[in-house]
């Protein structure tokens, strides 16, 4: 059994207000996410000693060109380009850090700029796997991967696209009552159903919108926070996987149906046992592949779990509890850290209209980087109060 | 079934040609190079028999770098399709609904591909050369042996082909048995009008009333040793012309020592070269402005070289060095038109069964032969550089 993670905790989630465009570059939204973490932490610079950082369109910087940008003289640095795996990533690999005392606090950063052009340049280059052998055929970028995979879930488990709806419409609800969404519109089934088509199976409101946008949180030790007087949750424990089933023809599963048992041993509690989930969710399809790879339902049981639950914060199985990326905008990078920040919110009693009434335990799972035909990286955390 | 375009409104305006993504790493170019030559083959490793795609610098299973490109069989199962609504390009949101498969094939991998309109379950797997002239990966329906795919009937294969029908054709020479065949093999291709030049319009060349009665053909005069005639062959059908075969050419058979002077020389260079420079400079830029001018767009230009282009035949000396001008011209136009998406074939024959080639013995490329080894429609033609074929590449 690896070794666990006692007395790391996370604290001051932020997320700087998203925009659908921005004329500013990725470094003014890790500016502006650093600058909040300190101000709601009552930290300076200079006692962040450990930096780590995941974006996209920061190139031709990396972390350390942000050293310099934002003066910071770190200890410790770690630059995370996983996409959606960003987050646990990020917090799995700082949480050793504070453990072993090579940083004493390390401020977690995702952000990305949205320029009218720049998720089409993302997209041709997003990896050399999609440039040779994706992007030309017809430039869909991850709609068109994840169309696939929809559509192979599909007719594989007989889901409809009412159960995408379903949850699509509870997150809408949920992120009615968050403030940074940038959806603030009611989204009804019947308006879900209706929409155009995008890449068959998916329809307008399957797809995530590309937005600007940061978001970020602190890990430290447990006696840190308590000095600093941040309210904080523990980091129970954690899994990560890299390109998993590779020989799987199609992606119906990833990383966490190899590594769950570990992850809810560490944490020494199960699937029942949460209070709340918030699953990475470019698409709705990969929401329910991570239900049923973390065990909440068995393989293929993806829609009738649906038919089951309502999925709002105030519901029977909270799930995305601020909206999601479905409802506030993928921020690149920041969509890693979306599900991350919620969860702390819901534990440190931050979560405003959107919380889940005396939740103890909650998991945040994240998924990232289509590399080619699927997404390679996995990971989950479970946080608890 | 492909139905014939409407006629064009001369009053709208002509969309400007835009190209698929042509960016590839190196090491991708494996299977734009095979493609090239009609294959379809994937990188396998020597070590251990692993094949693999997306292309890759090591064998994914044993690390080995001993990766060869070899032609794989091209079955597979189609796992799942979409259609696309919406493209972040240019090309293809001009042409969109766009149908693709996620197909697994019978030798290992996944991939991604463009799909034919009626597929179903099983599949074969075609790397084929787009617009931008870089390969990409189609998935035609599995008709068993029994009958051939016609691609270029599919809305959507059709753009990376250079079919002829409903196309209009011209052919800069009629008087040759090859220009004869060509003209029968594009009738048979459906070409819609097929231009024929003939250079001296006073004199009946033999054929001439069998071309003359086919309801395609329009007799046109036409000599690439004259620049006026070039421009106003041009200005008169210029904006017209999808498909050019330029197979003039003046053949003489000798090399240095054997004839005095350079006239001789001088009359291959003025047809072989600087005819094909004529023609080029006054048909390329309006041919270029039509590389997406709807369902039958300009697409090709067909330069008929000779295999002694790429190696000097010394009975044949100035003659070799005038086509192997004209091969270098050539890539010169490749380059030019490829922002439009019009290929430039060069056909490289081995000596062919003509009055000029008397004295070499068999085998020789007969002009059906030729004709109708350019206008296979399978796709027509599947080559950006054409190898020597097979039966013609013999050394003299």
């Amino acid at each position: 059994m690896r070794q666990g993670y006692q007395g790391v905790v996370v604290a001051a989630p932020v997320t700087v207000p998203y925009v659908r465009y921005s004329i500013r570059a990725a470094h003014w939204w890790l500016a502006r996410a650093l600058a909040s973490l300190l101000q709601k932490s009552g930290l300076s610079k200079e006692n962040v000693d450990g930096l780590s950082v995941s974006s996209f369109t920061l190139a031709p910087d990396t972390a350390i060109g942000l050293t310099q940008h934002l003066g910071l003289s770190p200890r410790w640095l770690d630059h995370v380009p996983f996409g959606g795996a960003s987050g646990v990533v990020a917090l799995r690999r700082a949480a050793r850090a504070v453990q072993a005392g090579d940083a004493d606090v390390v401020a977690c950063l995702a952000g990305d700029t949205n320029h009218v052009d720049s998720f089409r340049l993302t997209l041709a280059n997003f990896s050399q796997f999609a440039r040779d052998a994706v992007y030309p055929y017809g430039a869909g970028g991850p709609n068109a991967s994840f169309a696939f995979l929809t559509a192979y879930y599909m007719a594989q488990y007989g889901a409809k696209r009412e159960d995408f709806g379903k949850l699509c419409v509870a997150q809408r609800a949920n992120a009615l009552k968050f403030d940074f969404s940038l959806f603030k519109k009611p989204l009804t089934l019947d308006e879900y159903m209706a929409a155009r088509p995008i890449a068959e199976p998916l329809h307008l409101f399957d797809c995530v919108m590309p937005c600007a946008g940061a978001d970020a949180f602190l890990v430290l030790s447990e006696e840190k926070a308590k000095a600093l007087r941040i309210p904080s949750a523990r980091l129970l424990g954690t899994i990560e996987r890299h390109n998993a089933f590779a020989s799987d023809p199609v992606q119906m599963r990833a990383g966490w149906a190899l590594d769950r048992e570990e992850l809810y041993a560490q944490a020494g509690a199960g699937p029942a046992d949460m209070d709340f989930v918030e699953t990475y969710d470019d698409y709705p399809v990969i929401s329910l592949m991570q239900l049923e790879d973390l065990g909440f339902c068995g393989r293929g049981e993806g829609p009738a779990f649906v038919r089951k639950h309502t999925f709002t914060h105030d519901g029977s199985f909270p799930l995305n509890t601020n909206g999601g990326q479905l409802s506030v905008g993928q921020a690149g990078a920041s969509g890693g850290y979306l599900g991350m920040v919620e969860a702390i919110r819901q534990l440190t009693g931050e979560a405003g209209e959107c919380k889940v009434p005396d939740a103890k335990l909650g998991l945040v799972s994240g998924f990232g980087m289509i590399n080619f035909d699927r997404g390679l990286g996995s990971g989950a955390a479970i946080l608890g109060c | 079934m492909l139905e014939r375009p409407k006629r064009k409104n001369p009053v709208l305006r002509t969309r400007l040609p835009t190209l698929p993504p042509a960016a590839r790493s190196r090491i991708a170019l494996g299977l734009t190079a095979a493609a090239a030559m009609g294959r379809f083959e994937l990188q396998q490793c020597r070590d251990c028999g692993t094949v693999q795609y997306p292309p890759r610098e090591a064998c994914q299973q044993c690390l080995s770098i001993k990766i060869i490109w070899k032609s794989q069989p091209d079955g597979g199962e189609l796992l799942a399709r979409t259609v696309l609504h919406h493209s972040n390009d240019l090309f293809f949101r001009e042409r969109l609904p766009w149908r693709l498969g996620l197909v697994k094939l019978d030798c290992g991998p996944t991939v991604v591909a463009h799909l034919h309109d009626s597929v179903e379950k099983r599949v074969r797997v075609r790397a084929m050369l787009d617009r931008a002239g870089q390969a990409v990966l189609a998935a035609l329906p599995d008709m068993g042996n029994a009958t051939e795919v016609t691609v270029a009937e599919d809305r959507q294969l059709r753009e990376f082909t250079c079919d002829p029908k409903f196309r209009k054709v011209l052919i800069t020479d009629g008087k040759t048995a090859l220009g004869q065949q060509l003209v029968h093999s594009m009738v048979k291709a459906k070409a819609d009008l097929i231009w024929v030049g003939h250079s001296e319009p006073w004199k009946k060349f033999p054929g001439f009333s069998e071309l003359k009665n086919i309801p395609q053909v329009t007799l046109l005069p036409l000599d690439l040793t004259d620049s006026k005639n070039v421009r106003e062959v041009a200005a008169e059908i210029g904006a017209k012309v999808d498909i050019v075969v330029n197979n003039a050419e003046h053949h003489r058979a000798f090399g240095i020592g054997n004839r005095a002077g350079v006239e001789t020389a001088r009359a291959e260079m003025d047809i072989n070269y600087f005819g094909l420079l004529r023609l080029a400079q006054e048909l390329g830029p309006v041919m270029r402005a039509r590389g997406a001018d709807g369902q039958s767009s300009a697409v090709a230009w067909v330069n008929v070289l000779s295999i002694y282009a790429l190696a000097n035949f010394p009975p044949h000396g100035t003659f070799s060095a005038s086509k192997a001008a004209a091969h270098s011209l050539a890539q010169c136009l490749r380059a030019e038109m490829r922002a439009a998406g019009v290929r430039v074939v060069n056909v490289f024959p081995g000596p062919m069964d003509d009055e000029w080639n008397q004295l070499l013995p068999p085998p020789k490329v007969t002009p059906p032969a030729l004709a109708s080894a350019k206008a296979a429609r399978r796709p027509w033609p599947s080559t950006r550089w054409s190898p020597p074929y097979a039966n013609a590449s013999r050394s003299p």
